[in-house]
């Protein structure tokens, strides 16, 4: 897959629909491109169905608020699937500040054999009709159109992080850096405020909401992550407004590897929740951790990312790439987690085997049907030939961005302005 | 707690305009570690104002970075060497620069107030400084009667430090400038020098930082050019929309 350069180009936001049938990326300009895998035939049943571009738009635009005199970037910061219901897909996508459902359709017919107006389109003369006929559906080529069927603005006075689909299907959530707000789908001038962190005195903000998450099957549960590296659960059953929550997951802190950078790299840059329900995986900088919903007092799991990189802390503190946002994923059966991390490389942890691999996203690499080759960082001492020494690391080359299909072992990979799509390899 | 610092660590240059030497060795066992940690606290301090003010800045980043700063100032003050000045008003954007003024000049005005240092004068601030309104400013800087500028006891000056952190974020908040009442609510009155208070931060801003004046002056004004002198008419013209507001 191959993308232009240009700022305007970078991926933002990564995800495949509930059917895996689909897969939507949103970039820095605001533009969301959907895939779409291609039906298996009957002649090529071994063939597995390719990604190709199936819609592109334009979800959101660059604004200026007058008020406090900034722009409002159009980057697409995530795009969330709505379960399909009918022949149409629906898909939310948000900026810093706006939500937008989208509506994707196809036409493959058009009508034919109108009364009042000719082939073209031009209106007839009505003095000129002397029959009537019933207009006809004809095919026509596929088109595939997008349509915002929803705007839900101005409800956010900071940076929208995250949207999550509840299990009803019927509401959804939006987090900022202080606030989560409950929507209706069919009501864009109104949302409840379920979760507010910020303090009457701004001068006493130590904490901002980073990532937030609907439980998959209770749709009265929720989880949202803080940069302190807390996360809390919510019920909403409880009370309007969760400011309590009813767990609290919070690991304590090693004495031994305290350092001024220790609230920094314990910030969690994503929260997920398995697809059973039953854990919830989080991302900070330099691990990824899963918890079991019934265990606060610490993760059940820890992965090391990229630990070679804490001794790097300071360096990385002054480009500022310490404040990257990597997020996770789960396979379909939550056996495998997926991260990210520089010099286009991305982990992925076996729950099961404890096993773990490297692998990097690179056009070097990705000949079609090329097999992609495990990658290894030296961290000290003699550098083997294949090994590459973190010095040599490319901290501008960052995965911040992948998707796992949600049944079958097909991953997505955004490299800044270029997506990869990687499949099992077929027997 | 001494590999925080590890291999990672870019030395700073005395170039950099960015203070490496002054009073503050000795409070440390490690005199290493206190120079790494007062550059750490410099650069935290640069990066918050670093804000793109063309987009509203991470709120995020700005509070881990904070946190960072605050942890600092305590283990500083804990040993005993915080003594940073904390400018207190004089409006709220260009309070940032407000703080990295106040860094630049520490090593002088330490000397002022508690270590008399043969080598560094006005000529010394000048050189971190370039453009500097140099001796009336410091004169004015270093009166008794100043509460901005106030060399005391630590406690006070991590309580105005804390404030000027927490402005920061009140910055972030609410970009639009306000009444005059408001802009200078935190100065006493009796210290009301307003050529004093922007000469120090208008003469040392170099035209990377004049985004934050900018923002603070478009909002009762058209919007200026984008590039900043550093001179006494565009002072002027900041003291003028400053009083007209």
């Amino acid at each position: 897959m191959s993308g232009r350069s240009g700022r305007a180009d970078i991926i933002s936001t990564v995800e495949f629909n509930h059917t895996g049938e689909l897969l939507a990326t949103g970039d820095k300009g605001g533009r969301v491109v959907i895939f779409q895998r291609e039906q298996e035939s009957k002649n090529q049943v071994h063939r597995r169905g390719e990604y190709n571009v199936y819609s592109t738009f334009q979800s959101h635009e660059p604004e200026f608020d007058y008020l406090k005199s900034l722009e409002i970037e159009e980057k697409i910061n995530k795009i969330r699937w709505l379960p399909q219901q009918n022949a149409a897909y629906f898909l939310l996508s948000t900026n810093d500040k706006t939500v937008k459902l989208w509506k994707v359709s196809e036409r493959d017919k058009r009508p034919e054999g109108y009364n009042l107006k000719d082939e073209e389109g031009r209106l007839r003369d009505p003095a000129t009709i002397t029959t009537l006929r019933v207009p006809v559906l004809r095919p026509m080529d596929l088109m595939v159109e997008a349509t915002p069927r929803r705007v839900f603005a101005n409800a956010h006075t900071y940076h929208i992080n995250s949207i999550s689909v509840n299990s009803d299907y019927e509401t959804y959530m939006s987090a900022d850096d202080l606030r989560i707000n409950l929507w209706n789908f069919e009501i864009t001038n109104q949302s409840f405020n379920i979760v507010d962190i910020k303090p009457a005195n701004m001068e006493e903000l130590t904490e901002v909401i980073t990532a937030a998450e609907f439980h998959p099957h209770h749709c009265n549960s929720f989880v949202y992550s803080s940069s302190k590296g807390t996360i809390r659960l919510c019920d909403m059953r409880a009370s309007a407004l969760c400011d309590r929550h009813s767990k609290f997951f919070e690991e304590p802190e090693d004495p031994s590897n305290r350092s001024f950078f220790s609230e920094i790299i314990s910030s969690i840059s994503d929260v997920k929740f398995s697809h059973s329900g039953r854990y919830i995986m989080t991302r900070d900088y330099l691990t990824v951790k899963v918890w079991d919903l019934n265990m606060e007092n610490r993760p059940i799991e820890t992965y090391q990312v990229h630990d070679y990189l804490r001794s790097k802390l300071c360096s990385l503190y002054e480009n500022d790439c310490i404040f990257d946002k990597f997020e996770c994923v789960w396979n379909g059966s939550d056996s495998v987690i997926m991260t990210g991390s520089y010099n286009n490389f991305f982990r992925m942890f076996d729950r099961n085997t404890k096993r773990d691999v490297t692998l990097e996203a690179s056009r070097e690499n990705s000949k079609p049907r090329a097999i992609l080759k495990p990658r290894k960082v030296c961290v000290g001492g003699k550098r083997r030939k294949d090994e590459i020494s973190v010095d040599s690391l490319d901290f501008s080359k960052k995965i911040l961005h992948t998707a796992w299909h949600p049944s079958e072992n097909i991953i997505a990979v955004a490299a800044t302005n270029n997506l990869y799509i990687f499949q099992d390899k077929v027997n | 707690m001494g590999t925080m610092f590890a291999r990672g660590l870019k030395r700073k240059s005395p170039e950099d305009g960015e203070d490496m030497e002054g009073g503050l060795a000795g409070a440390r066992a490690t005199p290493s570690y206190s120079l790494q940690r007062q550059s750490l606290l410099d650069m935290s301090l640069v990066k918050l104002q670093l804000c793109h003010m063309l987009v509203e800045p991470n709120l995020c980043r700005s509070v881990l970075i904070a946190n960072t700063v605050r942890q600092i100032q305590e283990e500083m003050s804990q040993d005993g060497t915080w003594r940073v000045v904390a400018p207190q008003a004089a409006g709220r954007a260009p309070l940032d620069r407000l703080v990295s003024t106040d860094i630049l000049c520490r090593s002088a005005r330490e000397q002022e107030g508690e270590h008399p240092a043969p080598d560094v004068g006005d000529g010394h601030m000048a050189d971190l400084v370039p453009g500097l309104a140099v001796v009336p400013s410091a004169q004015a800087l270093r009166s008794p009667q100043s509460s901005l500028w106030e060399v005391d006891s630590s406690r006070e000056n991590r309580g105005g430090f804390q404030k000027s952190l927490d402005q920061i974020f009140e910055t972030l908040e609410n970009k639009t400038s306000g009444s005059v009442e408001e802009l200078f609510a935190d100065v006493d009155s009796s210290y009301y020098d307003l050529d004093a208070v922007l000469t120090g931060v208008v003469g040392s801003t170099p035209s990377a930082h004049a985004s934050g004046l900018q923002a603070f002056a478009s909002a009762a004004a058209p919007p200026p050019s984008s590039s900043c002198r550093s001179d006494l008419g565009e002072l002027d013209h900041a003291v003028e929309i400053l009083v007209e507001t």
